[in-house]
């Protein structure tokens, strides 16, 4: 049966079980629209900003483990989706993200609203398409969903001109492809897998060290047996976040910029570093040449890009983390640590994270750490997005995260904007859940439109906007290394502000824009919070609404910093925990 | 350190600029790069010349490995193989010069393929240091044109799979003195 292009891609859609799509119309897309109106099985959500339907889609995949999928017009549509893409890639989410373009002979004559998006996002995608001929419509379609969700996942870009669109042709969806210059390695290398539980065994101060590659690949619950077999502590990344219980005793929690004391203290003197599904991204490393200087390293990776290109690998093993560790764990042996073991507890009681509400007597201080713990002990299942900047490693500090796949955080790109429509693709995913999106009022601003979207489709998110009116992490750093000069940082500087604002001054407003009335412009309930004592109050009444979003607009402490931190250049050991403290 | 990556690739549009997007895109250098069909229409052959040290040659080639069009790559360094490149020159020669660069082209073996009233073009093949030995020869003559082809490249035929017969050895052992191979 002849079908059109249109017809064959919500077949396609079909055939993958995707229920969800995020888009956005535009001319060339059409006609997929309209057949995609008098589908029941897909339920199609229009964001308001194209970017809104990629970090949606995202916050879909990086939940789930399903692949998130988009559709946006052809030209300003496809390249709105550009930052959404790049935030994708960085992170491995199997995103398809399908453009419009224009027809096949207005292709490169400037047509209205064209644009080269396959040539623009070559370097940002795992796979790009332009479909010239309507005879392989389907076989791409197979080849796009199967690369973007296998071996290292990532985002996959298919190109549809309006023509091919519409031309009548084959019905038929493969239901397999072969793709002869793409064998992702799945299973680790025998040998290597020995030198890896051998070196395990014998280690003296082994620490494990997992990245993002554990969830992706579905290796928690895998990677938890290793653990219990070994007694091994954990450090984990960002994006590592959740792979262990955070209570876990054995669970050191993050190293890096703004990592634990005992996760840094512990990865500097370790002398078996067993990286699982990490990359050794310079965040997480600090100075190259101070890191792990006494470890030999274990890497086991899906991505072979990823071993041995930041530090040198002693045993590489490329494969799929669940695979490999299902090879290793009949392998390993629980190795002699008591000692580094109590030397890492002691660290961790040195210089534990923690809040002190109320420090000096004034609880009308609202502390960020006070409300994100206060997050944690409301909602403790909940799957949090989050924003970048300060808030981002503060929910990464002092939110416990218990499950896999519950932080959602644009961890290599860091893409300020992210986390409230990654929070609207959670909620549409996982309807039962809690979602919370941790965001700083800066970043909130940068995707706020998709407000509508929330409304409409009845999505209960929560966005805790820990408001300090400023960019807080670009002002932190501009107070530490640039002598106070918060360029560009204050968000409420007008053209009355005197050329060094020294802080906050009579005419200063509390707070701008008015967040709370800005949600109920919407039709979604805004709070507002500015002591400790309102905190819990604020959060249980949101957990009450379960039919819109709730903007809960916390007035925090303006110049509160992220500590510990390791200034950038510096060695992983050389934390500061407070403005000029040195360890 | 110089290295000759032969590649079999789809035969798809775009397959080129994805190359030479990732070297750019990532800072490697590349020095040259061939493409040309092979006997399967579908399979495209790209032979590329890059420079750089262990570690950056090691990422090229899994870099390039993770492009999906790309079928198969291959460093031909460490292995023996043929490399040949292509010229064409263009010279300025008076008629009483033609004798003279007659001579010249003959030493390199390189074939006359037009003269003009005061220019003429040499097709030269050989190593990519036999043709830069060429050119510096025929600078005296005031070069007007040069267009190379790149580097293409081939492993030779493995000995265990295809013993030569002892005088064929030796013919190409000669061969290989001829064109001393400028490449690592």
């Amino acid at each position: 049966m002849k079908i059109s292009g249109a017809e064959l891609f919500v077949k396609a859609l079909k055939a993958e079980g995707v229920k969800h799509l995020f888009g956005f119309p535009g001319g060339v897309v059409i006609p997929v629209f309209d057949v995609l109106y008098s589908e029941p099985e897909i339920e199609v959500i229009l964001t308001r900003h194209e970017q809104g339907a990629v970090h949606a889609a995202d916050g879909y995949a990086r939940s789930t483990g399903k692949t998130g999928v988009c559709l946006v017009t052809s030209g300003p549509g496809a390249t709105n989706t550009v930052t959404g893409i790049a935030t994708a890639n960085f992170d491995s989410v199997p995103i398809v993200c399908f453009t419009g373009q224009v027809s096949r002979s207005m292709i490169g004559n400037d047509a209205f609203q064209e644009a080269d998006i396959v040539g623009i996002t070559r370097p940002i995608t795992k796979h790009n398409y332009l479909i010239l001929d309507r005879g392989d419509l389907g076989r791409i379609l197979k080849e796009a969903f199967t690369i973007a969700n296998s071996g290292r996942p990532g985002p996959v870009l298919v190109d549809l001109p309006k023509d091919v669109i519409l031309e009548k042709g084959d019905d038929e969806y493969p239901a397999k492809v072969s793709i002869r210059g793409y064998n992702p390695v799945l299973k680790g290398h025998p040998n290597q897998i020995k030198r890896a539980a051998a070196e395990l065994k014998k280690a003296k101060k082994p620490l494990f060290y997992v990245g993002g590659g554990i969830h992706i690949a579905g290796a928690v619950e895998i990677f938890h047996k290793a653990v219990e077999k070994t007694g091994v502590p954990v450090v984990h990344s960002l994006m590592g976040t959740g792979s262990i219980p955070g209570d876990d005793p054995l669970a050191l929690g993050m190293l890096g910029m703004h990592g634990t004391y005992v996760a840094n203290m512990a990865v500097s003197h370790s002398d078996l570093l067993f990286g699982i599904g990490n990359r050794f991204d310079d965040r997480a490393t600090g100075n190259l040449s101070k890191f792990a200087p006494e470890a030999k390293i274990v890497h086991i990776d899906q991505d072979p890009v990823s071993i041995s290109r930041n530090v040198p690998v002693e045993v590489p093993i490329v494969g799929d983390a669940r695979q490999v560790l299902d090879q290793l764990l009949p392998l390993l042996e629980a190795p002699k640590i008591d000692e580094w073991l109590e030397q890492l507890f002691t660290w961790r009681e040195e210089h534990p994270l923690e809040v002190k509400v109320g420090e000096n007597g004034d609880s009308a201080h609202l502390r960020p750490d006070d409300v994100i713990q206060s997050i944690c002990r409301i909602f403790p299942d909940a799957i949090i997005a989050t924003e970048v900047g300060q808030n981002q490693m503060w929910a990464s500090q002092f939110f416990t995260f218990r499950h896999p796949r519950s932080l959602l955080t644009s961890g290599g790109l860091g893409t300020m904007g992210y986390g409230f429509p990654a929070a609207i693709g959670a909620q549409i995913a996982n309807p039962d859940r809690r979602v919370v999106d941790i965001a700083g009022d800066g970043s909130i601003q940068m995707n706020i439109q998709e407000l509508a979207t929330a409304v409409y489709n009845q999505l209960p998110v929560i966005v805790a906007i820990l408001n300090n009116g400023y960019l807080g992490m670009v002002r932190q750093w501009q107070e530490l290394f640039f002598d106070k000069r918060y360029s560009s940082t204050c968000l409420m500087r007008g053209k009355e502000c005197p050329p060094e604002c020294t802080g906050r001054a009579e005419g200063c407003p509390m707070y701008h824009p008015d967040f709370v009335k800005l949600a109920e412009a919407y039709g979604a309930v805004g709070l507002r919070v500015t002591k400790h004592e309102e905190i819990e109050p604020a959060l249980r009444e949101a957990g009450k609404i379960k039919d819109r979003p709730i903007f809960i607009d916390f007035i925090v402490e303006r110049e509160f910093n992220v500590f510990p931190m390791v200034a950038p250049g510096a060695g992983n050991t050389e934390m500061m925990f407070s403005e000029g403290g040195q360890s | 350190m110089t290295h000759v990556l032969s590649m079999l690739v789809e035969n798809h549009q775009g397959v080129l600029s994805r190359i030479a997007g990732l070297f750019s895109g990532r800072g490697y250098n590349l020095e040259s790069i061939t493409a040309g069909i092979t006997t399967d229409p579908q399979i495209t052959r790209i032979t590329l010349v890059c420079k750089g040290d262990d570690n950056v040659i090691d990422q090229i080639k899994k870099q390039l490995n993770k492009l999906i069009d790309i079928i198969k790559v291959t460093d031909l360094s460490p292995l023996p193989s043929l490399h040949r490149e292509l010229a064409l020159i263009k010279v300025r020669a008076k008629t009483n010069q033609r004798g003279e660069i007659f001579q010249v082209a003959d030493v390199f073996r390189a074939r006359v393929l037009d003269v003009g009233l005061d220019t003429m073009v040499l097709e030269v093949t050989g190593s990519s240091e036999k043709i830069d030995n060429f050119i510096a020869v025929l600078q005296p003559y005031i070069i007007r044109e040069v267009a190379r082809s790149g580097l293409i490249s081939m492993e030779r035929g493995r000995k265990q799979a295809s013993p030569q017969p002892q005088q064929r050895k030796g013919a190409s052992e000669k061969l290989n003195d001829d064109f001393k191979i400028s490449i690592a």
